[in-house]
């Protein structure tokens, strides 16, 4: 396939590799946080962190939409599902995350919930208009490369006028959550962030300018391809040597500066910035989501229908808030790839395949931090 | 879920809908976030939108750049 293959040559990558090798200085800690799990998936799948000189480290990030989905706000969508006039549609992964009480909105659906996968919002607007006595709910989660499409299903409902159609929005925003991270009091020391690929192609390198100043760490915004991933730990390698802290673009071919203005528009219109949000991991963060714009407020399932929001706690024996946060791996956690595992996911972190523990689950070689 | 993929524009369509080339699987999509969508762009497709457009000389710099990196030290 074009535009994959070429990032993805062995040869080239062990070469890629050996020059990486050359420019670390012995002694020196490169400690390096992937903040994507589009970016944990291939580090695991491509086996990259082998190829890696000892002093390098990826750390995993929180960026994976379903993996920082706060339980609390599940509940609620599994509280809309169980309404007989409801039908919820969401993404596939979303639909298994754990929840209270052992439930899912899989589980949800066993018990005879309406809810439906989609692969788009497209088909979530037509569930909506096919069944025009049922209020249809899309619950929404993602990060800014999964927000204008819902955007764009929000002006198209408006359009329509299609009354029995909402969002539930839990749309969450990437540079906020980098700079809480960094802020924190129990912060994970980082040297340096590989940026988000798709996300920058929606927002654009600007928005990370200021993480990068302020908290003094270099941003490479890389592509998801494995090349991809080593020519951005050579540009950090070499902006860290030199005491360099900027944002550059390795993935050049699909981000610029300013973004994708038109998606960026449609969001605006539709949307507006929570003064708070909490995520999974790492609790309550200010400004780094996003809820339906007043404008829209006709569409905004959180006040169509009354959905208090609870704090629930995850799992006593889950490890995934100091996953997110960079401060454990997965092999840390005593019930991975035990009690819990893929089909049978005990946290949020195991669910999808960006997911860290499901991604070290699935490519079992990667095995960075292991007691060696 | 945001593992989005390259894809080809094979034809456009009325309503902001283009038909994409999958690996020769051909794909009904929106092109409405995309400005000036072309027949044989190559775009960013994500939950059944183009999210952005692929830029050939770019990838063709950073495809030379990693050739020369890769050589450079195999040598
Ligand atoms: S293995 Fe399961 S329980 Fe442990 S941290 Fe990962 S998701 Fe949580």
């Amino acid at each position: 396939m074009k535009y994959v293959d070429e990032f993805r040559r062995g040869d080239i990558a062990r070469g890629m590799a050996a020059h990486i090798r050359t420019l670390v200085q012995p002694g020196r800690q490169y400690r390096l946080m992937e903040f994507c799990g589009g970016h944990t998936h291939a580090i695991a799948r491509y086996g990259l962190t082998g190829l890696l000189p000892e002093n390098i480290r990826l750390i995993h990030g929180p960026g994976c939409p379903v993996c920082v989905l706060p339980i609390g706000r599940v509940d609620s969508a599994i509280e809309l599902a169980l309404r007989p006039d409801v039908i919820l549609c969401s993404y596939g992964d979303t639909l298994r995350v754990p929840a209270s009480n052992k439930m899912s909105l899989y589980q949800a659906r066993a018990k005879g919930a309406d809810v439906r996968m989609v692969y788009s919002t497209k088909d979530a607007l037509q569930i909506a208009r096919d069944n025009p006595h049922k209020q249809v709910v899309f619950f929404a989660i993602g990060f800014e490369t999964t927000t204008p499409p819902t955007a764009l299903a929000l002006l198209q409902a408006r359009q329509e006028k299609l009354a029995n159609f909402s969002v539930f929005c839990n749309h969450v925003l990437t540079p906020p959550a980098m700079r809480h991270l960094l802020a924190a009091g129990d912060a994970v020391e980082l040297d340096g962030f590989i940026g988000p690929s798709h996300v920058s192609t929606v927002i654009g390198s600007a928005p990370y300018a200021a993480v990068a100043t302020e908290f003094a760490k270099p941003v490479v915004i890389a592509g998801f391809e494995p090349l991809d991933v080593l020519q951005a730990v050579a540009m950090l390698v070499e902006q860290i040597n030199a005491g360099r802290t900027e944002v550059e673009t390795q993935f050049s071919r699909a981000v610029t500066l300013q973004g994708n203005d038109k998606a960026r528009e449609r969001v605006a219109q539709t949307m507006t910035l929570r003064d708070s949000f909490e995520w999974r991991g790492l609790g309550q963060v200010p400004h780094s989501a996003l809820a339906i714009h007043p404008d829209f407020a006709e569409f905004d399932a959180e006040l169509r229908f009354t959905l208090p929001y609870r704090h629930v706690a995850d799992h006593k024996a889950c490890e995934c808030a100091a996953i997110l946060r960079g401060q454990k791996q997965p092999q840390d956690c005593k019930v991975f790839g035990i009690v819990c595992t893929p089909d049978n996911p005990l946290g949020s972190c195991m669910v999808s395949s960006e997911g860290a523990c499901a991604a070290h689950y699935h490519y079992g070689r990667f095995v960075q931090g292991a007691t060696a | 879920m945001c593992l989005a993929m390259p894809v080809r524009i094979s034809q456009l369509l009325p309503d902001d809908m283009a038909v994409v080339d999958m690996d020769g699987v051909s794909r009904e999509v929106s092109v409405a976030l995309i400005d000036a969508p072309q027949e044989g762009d190559y775009v960013i497709l994500h939950v059944g939108y183009a999210i952005g457009k692929l830029d050939a000389e770019e990838a063709a710099r950073t495809l030379a750049l990693m050739d020369q990196l890769a050589a450079g030290e195999q040598a």
